[in-house]
């Protein structure tokens, strides 16, 4: 009898409801039984509702078997689990499921298919294409196609990917540095975290390609301690990388030379804010510096730095491979490509949905999300993070680009989408925004240091019903102080998930529709 | 099993091998804050003129970077370590009660992270990036998902054991 090959996830998600006791049931189980599997710890395909997941691969492709705990492994095998057999876990075909099957999956092609660390199968799934087209071509006509792709930054700022890079290229200095930010800090957001555990070369490939489209030789990627996971498996992507020429003093042989190196961040949420990250990286307190000089001009030890996301510099190989064309074919308006919009909170089926720009929130949550988890109706979504507002049903039809997004006073973010049932306090939520700022404001700024302690306060009085019309006064003024006399994203956003609140949700703040009015 | 008397690294030395690896790369302190903390569970306040000296630092900048940083800290934690998620995606699960369980079960409370008898630090945290499966929380190195209080108990009963 031939070995088969069994997949189960490796990814932190997995790990998390029991993926490694699932691995060791098989190895140990089929062992006993004398059978002959390869097991393979490959990434997880983002179906997190599925996980732990175990797949086999059959003649007719991958059967899947999820959820399943470590006891259920006796009776898979009973069942024919190495055959493909029936079993009450068994999903059948997994990339026929339609969660999957009606993804566009361009940046997450590889996710869940091969293993994180294989060179060898990341190169037969695609890889170094886009770093081998780079090589081929000078450096301005590299960031000319990211230019013409139309891809913007994916960290939340959606700012044009290739005028940055332009900007770095063009810039006459020494030293220029890439940093990658996978400071992914927003709740509701694990897209960066699936790349640095699932698929890292991705990762380093585009960074790479950054580096020599502007002229740069050394990299960082700044991690946030909160992914020790991510962490380790990157650090060890990069030292593959380095002995199998990718990275190095001459890449693929073309005497162009990349450095990169891992960096640990220690749990500051506003480190994610690109300026304040600069500073860590330094060794400093993670402050955030006014601007202008912007980073591409003087950056990382105030040299031209390019400064991107993981998914922006993971959407690069695939437009230099495929051509800027190909990539703007996906999207809708100024919002060009695909985005891995990350379904989380209160959902049934929670996980990675990567899809064109110009979706609507209610079919992600109900086509793809199935609903609430508790089976209750959804009341509200928080698209876009912490910082990101808080969305009623009347705004679930809305298509998900930036400047739709804009013009409802909303933000895309990162792509996280938190769902909320109708237990849900959005004074609750508002206030706890509130007191997220305050504890994670790096203090640079009044309205953000200062403001969001009495924003606290301010919430605590409306709902305790003392003065309530004037303290919801105070409360917008106090929210528009904080959004135009803050630094950054920290200061000035929190606004958004509070004011969304108040706005949408008035009653649970103990306000009549009439007060609302008048308010 | 019997787990062998504990005898605590030894800080000097700790502090000595950490800058010999990690004093030359550029924007050395958080690198080197962190190989400190990771072998002694903490960064003792005696340890940062030496770092501050070979950082070419002021002490006060080498404190200032250590009590700015929510990771690090400068007394050590109890043996074990939980941390549960409070961030929006957990919070829509029930991570606030999960959080009260925790703290009430092990003697611990918002301004007291760690437990009387110095055994467990409860802390909370501000996403682990496991929203897909949320509430979730970090027992020692260790992350669970889809949390709920009774098997929050049984994790903590394992602990007890060993």
């Amino acid at each position: 009898m031939s070995t088969i090959k069994v997949y189960v996830s490796g990814d932190s998600a997995a790990l998390a409801v029991g993926a490694d006791e699932v691995a060791t049931a098989i190895s140990a189980h089929c062992a006993a039984r004398g059978l002959a599997v390869e097991l393979i710890r490959n990434s997880s395909r983002g179906l997190f509702w599925l996980e732990p997941l175990i797949e086999v691969a059959t003649s007719a492709g991958r059967i899947g078997y999820g959820p399943v705990v470590a006891d259920d492994v006796p009776s898979l095998l009973d069942a024919g689990l190495l055959q493909g057999g029936g079993h009450p876990c068994c999903v059948g075909m997994v990339e026929e499921l339609p969660y999957l099957k009606r993804q566009q999956r361009l940046t997450f092609a590889r996710m869940g298919i091969t293993a994180p660390l294989s060179l060898t199968a990341y190169e037969a799934h695609g890889g170094w294409a886009g770093l081998r087209a780079a090589l081929a071509i000078k450096a301005d006509s590299i960031w000319q196609q990211v230019l013409d792709s139309g891809l913007r930054g994916r960290g939340g700022a959606a700012f044009p990917a290739g005028i940055k890079w332009r900007t770095v290229a063009q810039a006459q200095a020494e030293q220029k540095y890439v940093v990658c930010n996978a400071d992914e800090g927003d709740s509701g957001t694990f897209a960066d975290r699936m790349v640095l555990e699932g698929d890292p070369y991705m990762l380093i490939e585009g960074m790479t390609i950054a580096a020599l489209a502007t002229g740069a030789n050394q990299g960082y990627v700044y991690i946030r301690s909160e992914y020790p996971l991510a962490f380790e498996v990157f650090s060890e992507a990069i030292r593959a990388a380095r002995t199998a020429g990718f990275l190095g003093s001459d890449i693929l042989g073309s005497g162009k030379r990349f450095e990169l190196e891992a960096r640990l961040g220690a749990g500051s949420y506003v480190c994610g804010e690109e300026t304040a990250m600069l500073e860590s990286l330094e060794g400093k307190r993670g402050i955030v510096r006014a601007k202008p000089p912007v980073p591409a001009l003087a950056g990382l030890f105030g040299k031209p730095t390019v400064i991107n996301n993981v998914l922006t510099f993971a959407a690069v190989p695939l437009i230099l491979e495929r051509g800027a064309d190909f990539y703007k074919s996906y999207g809708m308006g100024r919002s060009t490509g695909t985005l891995p919009f990350q379904l989380a909170g209160n959902i049934k089926q929670g996980g990675l949905v990567e899809l064109a720009f110009g979706v609507t929130l209610r079919e992600l949550v109900f086509d793809f999300g199935g609903g609430t988890a508790s089976g209750r109706p959804v009341k509200a979504v928080q698209v876009g993070g912490p910082l990101g507002s808080y969305l009623p049903e009347s705004q679930w039809d809305v298509p998900l680009d930036y400047e739709a997004y804009a013009a409802i006073g909303a933000v895309l973010g990162h792509g996280g989408l938190v769902m909320h049932d109708d237990s849900a306090d959005l004074a609750g939520l508002a206030r706890y925004a509130m007191e997220f700022c305050a504890f994670e404001s790096c203090g640079k700024c009044t309205p953000c240091r200062i403001g969001s302690t009495r924003g606290v306060e301010v919430i605590d009085k409306i709902v305790a019903n003392q003065d309530r019309l004037p303290h919801v006064a105070l409360l917008r003024d106090l929210c528009d102080t904080m959004a135009n006399g803050s630094l950054c994203a920290m200061g000035s956003m929190t606004p958004l998930p509070v004011l969304s609140a108040l706005n949408h949700f008035p009653e649970d703040f103990g306000l009549l529709p009439e007060d609302h009015q008048a308010s | 099993m019997s787990n062998p008397p504990f005898t605590p690294p030894d800080m000097d030395a700790v502090v000595t091998e950490v800058l010999a690896e990690r004093a030359h790369l550029p924007g050395a302190l958080l690198p080197v804050l962190h190989g400190v903390q990771d072998a002694l569970g903490h960064i003792p306040r005696d340890a940062v003129p030496e770092i501050a000296r070979a950082l070419n630092l002021s002490r006060a900048e080498v404190h200032g970077v250590i009590t700015y940083y929510h990771h690090f800290r400068e007394e050590p934690a109890g043996l074990h370590r939980l941390q549960v998620c409070r961030a929006e995606s957990c919070r829509a699960m029930g991570a606030e009660a999960l959080l009260a369980h925790a703290r009430a079960k092990l003697g611990c409370s918002e301004a007291q992270h760690l437990s009387a008898d110095g055994v467990y630090t409860v802390e909370p945290v501000y996403c682990l990036g496991l929203c897909a499966s949320s509430p979730t929380v970090m027992l020692d190195d260790r992350l669970h998902a889809r949390m709920t209080p009774a098997r929050l108990d049984a994790l903590l009963a394992g602990k007890s054991g060993t």
